[in-house]
């Protein structure tokens, strides 16, 4: 490839100065490759918190009667499991994707707007410590993560558990508003020069889709929170039926915000096998078109479906129908993307990477998941299946076998460009069987559990109801799953100390990040590249896509560090923390860090 | 700050006029509201004026009719989401008198 | 504010137009869903509240039609804001400027007598349904008309100290696009909540 001989002995060009200095620079950090990896690394971190909870969840469950823990603590650590995984972990660890790879995919030097892109991180990684913080004052939140009203009210949840997750949630959704309008922006006026709208490389376009599924679905839940937060404090009935409050509006809120949501988790992930599977085919992707259109069908219809959550409480048969429909209607774009993925492995020169492993096994776990949602589009089969096990294998084959996958294909993708060093192929492949095979064992199960009645939250099950040997098959499946996980971290923790230098373009990828230098300096291109074409490092002649960092050009000017971000995100936690305890001077104090910090943002120079 | 004024903005005069025809429809609404012989096409009257007024600010004040083809996509985008959202639910609840 | 993000880093703009509008599109995008699900709220609750007040009880359409014009016509004081800055004429800027606050602060006074009106005739947030949707759809409104004020002042400050000025036409393009949205979701709410109630 043109692109290797183009910089050859890559380790001498990686810039380890990335990511040096002490912990003030990351704190005031405006970089979004260093705030990619503070999202990437605490979202993993809480990725293993909520797998702990469900370990504890499992060995709960792994026989009838069991005591091992008691009701109270079960409801926190489902409720915790499911709140985690969704914002605190799957969101955030696309969100490090997205700042590390996109503006890099698209030849920029930074996201449109730095500060915002750390204020983004900070509010999330302060408001997932608050939202945990609940463990100990009092215990975490109960009501489950979707929180139905009246669970909620006042008089079923009393105590500060659900006020941290109403308030916490508020939070989280400041931060993935703010980071979502930056990445559209980013997207729409930062693309190099000759990368039109459909030569952007398929991850990016998944990010903008997402990013307008984030802005538009957020402010459904914060409406719904702000409803049930002055319902708890302040007296108010919109969630009391004695006051001719309607407990269903609540869900109607929760999930116009919930399924898209569901597409915000997935299409990252399939933004990311977009970019695997031609990668490691060696053939750019069948159907480009195609499959950014789904994309966006899928993400249109996504607010069109909502109520097939409910299909349970009684909208009757006309919205039914029409929500059935419509969830029907999703499989086709859906479909279309798999048959594209197929279609482009398909006559490939397929080199069998690990990347390339976790994108099959996503594309066969998906399908499966997928085929289940299907089932329960019928909203008389989703009657009886719904609020039990068969729910709960489905969203794990979705979200775990799934988007999961996918994280992890990007993962083992992008880490050596990342870091500058490759990953352990066999400890990689080593961890794709252990979690494939463990996945499964864990979760497929549980389709039968949930068939043969099986109800889900309920922290035990008597025995003699055929339940015994499923249940422990899936404990048993969740700790191996709970094993491969370390045999990832000892596979990254081993690169640090002997991975072997990536090079410029290790996997001879065909987008402009892999143009650039493993880590990438800190401004990224020296000179902003040129683009002709969707596959710009798979072009006869790369010197425009790839003009390299020549040193006789001066390095461009980025953006100073700021703290003003940090402030104002502390500002936020303050007056969030003032809420919770409704003590007004803390809020008030929480407010004038804000103003501090906003004013203190706005008129200070990007440069100084 | 370099980029210049690329698209035609309209002069103080039509602003004026704009808001001018803003306070007609306005009082037109307030009028409509006391009518008793429009009480049953009270709701289209209304929704209709309401609509002029939105697309009168928007389109005007907010330069949308003047300006570049992205804004209008990213403001349409997801107000057509918003409004579908809310039909659907007006539906569900019957608000419209069902 | 003498730079832009954009400057600074000396980042091409892919569609000619500056990020900061962009920006403000966008969020005026999400700002359309915030208002929509709260007027779901305030139209799934409307006529099912148990005990009064009632609306029908309480509102006051001449009084709100006079703040709704008032708030009208800081629209125009900010489109005529805008084309005096952009012609260099900061004086009149500044005027304009300090107009559209001004009435932005007038519009939030009647809104802080009706609402202390209405806790007067009985009704609080938790009285019933229509009182906790109102305060609430009605509230958020104002207090984006509030941040729209602050922000307004601020700009009158910053020009008046020689920091504002044509070069910055931008930024108060920028603040007047939120303005005008507010202008507009209250357009809505005015036939929604006063007009059809």
């Amino acid at each position: 490839m043109a692109v290797t001989e183009a910089s050859p002995a890559g380790a001498s060009h990686a810039h380890e100065g990335t990511y040096s200095g002490g912990l003030l620079s990351w704190i005031t950090t405006v970089d979004h490759k260093r705030i990619g990896v503070m999202y990437g690394v605490s979202a993993f971190f809480f990725f293993l918190v909520g797998g702990l909870e469900a370990l504890l969840i499992r060995l709960q469950l792994g026989s009838p009667e069991n005591t091992l823990i008691d009701p109270d603590l079960y409801n926190q650590l489902f409720t915790m499991h499911g709140t985690t995984m969704v914002f605190l972990a799957i969101m955030p660890l696309s969100a490090a994707f997205f700042n590390f790879i996109v503006p890099l995919q698209i030849g920029a030097r930074d996201v449109a707007f730095p500060r915002l892109n750390a204020f983004s991180f900070w509010v999330f990684f302060l408001g997932a410590l608050f939202m945990n913080a609940s463990f100990l004052f009092g215990g975490a939140p109960d009501a489950g993560w979707f929180g139905y009203a009246n669970l909620t009210s006042t008089q079923y949840s009393p105590g500060m558990r659900v006020d941290f997750w109403v308030i916490g949630l508020l939070v989280l959704g400041v931060s993935s508003i703010a980071a979502a309008l930056n990445f559209i922006v980013t997207i729409i006026n930062l693309r190099c020069e000759g990368m039109t709208f459909m030569r952007m490389p398929l991850f990016t376009w998944m990010t903008l889709i997402t990013s307008f599924l984030l802005v538009m679905a957020f402010p459904a839940i914060t409406v719904g929170l702000v409803l049930l937060m002055f319902d708890r404090m302040f007296g108010t009935l919109f969630f009391n039926p004695l006051a001719g409050g309607d407990v269903l509006l609540w869900q109607h809120l929760f999930w116009i915000f919930g399924h898209p949501e569901v597409y915000i988790l997935l299409l990252p992930g399939l933004g990311i096998i977009s970019e695997v599977i031609p990668v490691f085919s060696r053939k750019p992707l069948f159907g480009y078109a195609f499959v950014v259109y789904s994309g966006i069908l899928i993400a249109f219809l996504g607010f069109g479906v909502w109520a097939h959550h409910m299909f349970a409480v009684g909208l009757g048969p006309v919205a039914n129908t029409v929500f059935s429909a419509a969830t029907m209607l999703i499989a086709i774009p859906t479909g279309v993307k798999i048959f594209n993925w197929i279609a482009t492995l398909w006559g490939g020169s397929l080199r069998m990477k690990t990347p390339l492993y976790f994108a099959l096994g996503f594309i066969a776990m998906f399908i499966i998941g997928g085929l289940s949602g299907i089932m329960h589009s019928s909203a008389p089969s989703d009657l009886q299946q719904t609020d039990t096990y068969f729910i709960v294998a489905h969203i794990h084959y979705v979200l775990f076998g799934g988007v999961m996958f996918a994280l992890f294909a990007g993962m083992y993708y992008w880490i050596p460009l990342v870091t500058g060093r490759m990953l352990s192929e066999r400890l990689g492949k080593l961890h794709f069987w252990i979690m494939l095979i463990s996945f499964n064992v864990t979760f497929f199960p549980q389709h039968f559990l949930g068939l043969h009645g099986m109800p889900r939250r309920t922290f035990t099950y008597e025995s003699g109801l055929g339940f015994e040997v499923m249940n422990l098959m899936s404990t048993v499946g969740s700790m191996l799953l709970g094993a491969s996980m370390l045999v990832f971290i000892w596979n990254v923790l081993r690169m640090f100390r002997k991975g072997e230098p990536a090079g410029d373009n290790p996997w001879e990828g065909s987008t402009l990040e892999w143009s650039i230098a493993s880590p990438p300096p800190h401004y990224n291109f020296r000179v902003l590249p040129r683009v002709s074409g969707r596959d710009p490092l798979w072009a006869e002649d790369t010197s425009a896509a790839a003009p390299g960092d020549d040193p006789s050009v001066p390095e461009p000017h980025m953006p100073g560090p700021s703290y003003y971000p940090f402030v104002t995100s502390v500002g936020i936690i303050v007056m969030a923390g003032g809420g919770l305890t409704l003590t007004l001077p803390v809020v008030f104090l929480g407010v004038a860090l804000i103003l501090f910090g906003i004013y203190g943002w706005a008129l200070q120079p990007l440069e100084h | 700050m370099s980029h210049t004024q690329e698209h035609a903005h309209p002069s103080n005069r039509t602003y004026v006029l704009v808001a001018a025809i803003l306070g007609v429809i306005t009082a037109v609404e307030v009028g409509v509201f006391y009518v008793e012989a429009l009480k049953p096409v009270l709701v289209p009257i209304l929704l209709a004026l309401s609509a002029a007024k939105f697309t009168l600010v928007v389109g005007f004040f907010m330069h949308l009719k003047f300006d570049s083809k992205l804004y209008r996509a990213l403001f349409v985008g997801p107000f057509v989401v918003a409004v579908a959202v809310m039909l659907a639910m007006f539906l569900i609840y019957g608000v419209f008198g069902g | 504010m003498s730079q832009t993000d954009a400057a600074a880093m000396e980042m091409h703009s892919a569609t000619g137009q500056p990020n900061r509008k962009i920006l403000m599109w966008a969020f005026i995008g999400s700002e359309c869903m915030l208002f929509g699900s709260l007027i779901i709220v305030y139209m799934v609750y409307r006529g099912k509240s148990l005990v009064g007040p009632y609306p029908e009880e309480l509102l006051n359409i001449p009084f709100i039609t006079v703040t709704t014009f008032v708030l009208l016509m800081s629209s125009l004081m900010m489109v005529l804001a805008l084309s005096a800055v952009q012609r260099g004429d900061m004086k009149w800027g500044k005027i304009w400027l300090f107009m559209t606050a001004l009435l932005g602060l007038v519009f939030l006074g009647g809104q802080v007598y009706e609402f202390s009106h209405f806790v007067h005739e009985g009704l609080t947030l938790k009285t019933n349904l229509f009182g906790g949707s109102f305060y609430l759809l009605t509230g958020t409104h104002g207090a984006h008309v509030a941040v729209g004020v602050i922000w307004l002042l601020s700009l009158v400050f910053l020009a008046q100290r020689g920091r504002l000025t044509q070069a910055n036409a931008e930024t108060v393009e920028i603040a007047g696009l939120y303005w005008h949205f507010v202008d507009v979701v209250w357009i809505v709410l005015f036939t929604l909540i006063y007009l059809l109630v």
